[in-house]
C-alpha cells in the first residue's frame, strides 16, 4: 500500500541538483516522481524511484543527507472535481495532508497523486472505506 | 580641558612613585582577603613585599577572564558583600556572566574617571549629554550617567534601542553631546535621513564612542555624516566599565589611560613576555584602586602598543593606540560580545545537531549582522519544510536567549564546513579590518 519516499537535502546553490540526478543517473537509478519544495536557503527534493536503497547508499556516498518516508499513491479521477473530491473526503475526517505532488504518468484513466500524511495508517483506512483507490507500491514504480 | 588639574598633569616621576604606593597596598589587600590571589602568590612563591619597584609586577601572576568565571560569582571580591553597593554583568564564554562588584570608593572612582574623559572629549557643564548606551547589567549605561551629573551637565538616560524616539529627543531637547557605540551612531545617521532630518544641523557637537572596535575610517565616516567630533573611548567591565581610557579633543591621537589608578604592559600574547613601549601586543591592566574587585595583570586579549611621550593636551598619562583586534577569538557584534564557543555550547544543547558550524560576520549598511551556518545531518533532517525551519527557528532563539544577538541561522549541507582538527576557520568576519 504505501511507497518509499526518499528526500534530499539540497543547500540553494547552482548544480545541487544536477548533481543529485547524475549520481542517480550513473547508478542506473530510475525517477518515477518528484517535487521539490524550496526555501531562501535550503530546498528538499522528494523522489520515488525504482530502487530506493540503491538510491539512498549512493547518495549517502556521496555525502548528501537524506532520508526515507512512506508516501501513498492515490488514483484520481482525470477530470474537472476529481482532486477535490478525494480532498473533501480528507477534510471530512480531519486527516491532514503535510504535502503532496502529482505523478507525471496516469494509471490508465486516471492521474496519480503522491501524498504525504503525518498519519499514514489513518489516512489509508480513510480512504479505503471511501472507496479510494490507492496504488500499490510495486505497481506505481513500474508505471 | 581638564577637569582634575592635578592628577591628570602629574609628572611622570610623581605618577610613578603613586603607582607603586598604590600597587604595594592592593597587593597586600588581595593576598589577605582573596584567597585565589593568595595561592597564585604562593604557587609562584612571591610575597606583596617582594613587590619593591613598578619592573617588580613582572613577577605577579596573570588573571584571565575564565579566573573570574571560575570564581562565580563573588569569589574575587575583596570585601565583604555587606560593602558592595553596585553588581554589573557582562556576558561570559559559556552563558555565565562575568560578574563585578564596586564599593562606594569605586563608584566614586568610576565616576571621577568618566567626568575626565568627559572633560577630555570636550563636554562640560551646560552640555545636553545625550546618553544612548544601555542602562542595566551592561556598564555603558549608568557609567557614562554618573560621569555627566558629576561634571554638571544636563543628561538625558535614553538607553539604546527606539531609534526615531532618540531622533526626536535629540531635536526637541537639543543633544549636544551623544554616547554610544560608534556603529549605533551611523544608525542614528541613517534613519535621520531617512525620516527627513537633517542630523548635520542638529546641535550634536561630538560623540563619545566605544564598546566596540572601529577603524579610522569609521570615524571620518561618523564626523562627516553627523557633524561631529567623534572620540574613542575605552573601558571593560572586569577593570571598571567605560572610562578606563579616552581620546583628548585636542589631539585624537591614542587614548589616555588614567594611570593613578591602573597600571599598564604590553605583553606578547604568547610568550606572555613584557614588551617596550611602542610595540604591538596585548593589553594588560592591574587596577590600584579598585575595592570590590581589584584586578592583578588582568589580560584584556585587547591588542594595542602604549606611548609615555607627552601629548599636546597636556597629560602626562600614557596613551594606548586605538584598539586594533584580539588576542582571542571573541566578536563584538552590534556591542555584544560574543565568542564562538558559545554559539557552539548553544548547538550542543540540540539534540541532533552536529557541532560542526561557522559563524559569518558581516555589516549591512551600519549594522553588524551575525550568520550561523549548521550542518544538517540524517537525525536531525525531515522531508518537511516545516520540521527544518522549526529547527533553525529554534536555534536562533536559543542564542538570542543567551547572548543577547539575533542572528540569522542557515541549515547547510553536512560535510561542507571546516572540521576542528587542522585550522578550522570558525569565524569569517567580513567587516572592515578594524585597523585604520
Amino acid at each position: 500500500m504505501k511507497v518509499e519516499q526518499i528526500s534530499v537535502f539540497i543547500e540553494n546553490k547552482s548544480g545541487r541538483l544536477a548533481e543529485v540526478s547524475g549520481v542517480l543517473g550513473d547508478a542506473n537509478v530510475n525517477i518515477r516522481a518528484l517535487s521539490l519544495a524550496d526555501t531562501s536557503d535550503f530546498g528538499i527534493l522528494r523522489l520515488i524511484v525504482d530502487d530506493s536503497e540503491k538510491a539512498l547508499s549512493v547518495l549517502r556516498d556521496k555525502h548528501f543527507t537524506v532520508n526515507k518516508t512512506e508516501v501513498i499513491g492515490v488514483e484520481v479521477p482525470d477530470r474537472p472535481g476529481g482532486l477535490s473530491s478525494i480532498l473533501k473526503i480528507l477534510d471530512n475526517n480531519q486527516i491532514n495532508v503535510e504535502y503532496m505532488y502529482a505523478f507525471v504518468e496516469r494509471s490508465g484513466s486516471n492521474a496519480v497523486i503522491i501524498f504525504r500524511f503525518d498519519n499514514v495508517d489513518q489516512a489509508i483506512a480513510v480512504l479505503l472505506k471511501n472507496g479510494v483507490n490507492i496504488l500499490d507500491g510495486k505497481k506505481i514504480i513500474s508505471i | 580641558m581638564i577637569w582634575n588639574d592635578d592628577f591628570e598633569t602629574l609628572p611622570r616621576e610623581a605618577i610613578e612613585s603613586l603607582q607603586l604606593r598604590r600597587l604595594q597596598q592592593t597587593l597586600e589587600r588581595v593576598y589577605a582577603t582573596v584567597p585565589f590571589y593568595r595561592k597564585a602568590f604562593d604557587q609562584l612563591g612571591v610575597k606583596p613585599k617582594d613587590i619593591k619597584k613598578l619592573e617588580d609586577l613582572q613577577r605577579l601572576p596573570f588573571t584571565l577572564k575564565k579566573d573570574m568565571r571560575d570564581n562565580y560569582p563573588y569569589g574575587l571580591f575583596a570585601v565583604p558583600l555587606e560593602q558592595i553597593v553596585r553588581i554589573h554583568a557582562s556576558s561570559g564564554t559559556t552563558g555565565k556572566p562575568t560578574v563585578v562588584g564596586y564599593t562606594k570608593r569605586d563608584i566614586e572612582t568610576w565616576t571621577e574617571l568618566m567626568a575626565r574623559s568627559f572633560y577630555a572629549a570636550g563636554a562640560h557643564k551646560g552640555d545636553v549629554i545625550h546618553n544612548a548606551y544601555g542602562y542595566g547589567l551592561f556598564t555603558g549605561g549608568l557609567g557614562a550617567h554618573y560621569g555627566a551629573e558629576r561634571i554638571g551637565a544636563s543628561v538625558i538616560p535614553m538607553s539604546g534601542g527606539n531609534t526615531k524616539k532618540q531622533l526626536m529627543i535629540m531635536q526637541d531637547f537639543g543633544s549636544t553631546v551623544l554616547t554610544c557605540t560608534p556603529s549605533y551612531s551611523l544608525f542614528l545617521a541613517e534613519v535621520a535621513a531617512e525620516e527627513g532630518i537633517d542630523i548635520r544641523k542638529l546641535k550634536l557637537k561630538v560623540g563619545i564612542l566605544g564598546a566596540e572596535p572601529w577603524s579610522e575610517k569609521m570615524r571620518q565616516e561618523i564626523e562627516s555624516k553627523l557633524n561631529i567630533k567623534a572620540i574613542d573611548i575605552y573601558g571593560l567591565s572586569e577593570i571598571l566599565g567605560p572610562g578606563v581610557g579616552i581620546e583628548c579633543i585636542e589631539a585624537q591621537n591614542g587614548l589616555h589611560v588614567w594611570e593613578d589608578h591602573f597600571l599598564l604592559e604590553i605583553i606578547n600574547p604568547e610568550t606572555q613576555e613584557v614588551l617596550p613601549d611602542g610595540e604591538k601586543g596585548e593589553l594588560v591592566i592591574t587596577t590600584i584602586t579598585k575595592e570590590g574587585i581589584p584586578l592583578i595583570r588582568y589580560r584584556t586579549r585587547d591588542i594595542t602598543c602604549l606611548t609615555r611621550e607627552p601629548c599636546i593636551c597636556g597629560r602626562t598619562h600614557a596613551r594606548i593606540e586605538r584598539l586594533s583586534g584580539r588576542s582571542d577569538d571573541m566578536l563584538i557584534i552590534r556591542g555584544v560580545n560574543v565568542f564562538p564557543s558559545q554559539i557552539e555550547s548553544v548547538l550542543f544543547t540540540i539534540k541532533g545537531i552536529e557541532p560542526h558550524y561557522q559563524l559569518l560576520v558581516d555589516r549591512e549598511g551600519t549594522l553588524d549582522t551575525l550568520e550561523v551556518l549548521v550542518e544538517v545531518d540524517e537525525q536531525t533532517f525531515s522531508d518537511e519544510v516545516r520540521k527544518l525551519q522549526q529547527l533553525s527557528g529554534l536555534i536562533q532563539k536559543q542564542i538570542k536567549d543567551l547572548l543577547g544577538v539575533t542572528c540569522k541561522v542557515r541549515l547547510v549541507e553536512p560535510k561542507t564546513l571546516a572540521r576542528s582538527e587542522g585550522k578550522a576557520q570558525r569565524v569569517i568576519d567580513n567587516r572592515t579590518k578594524i585597523t585604520s
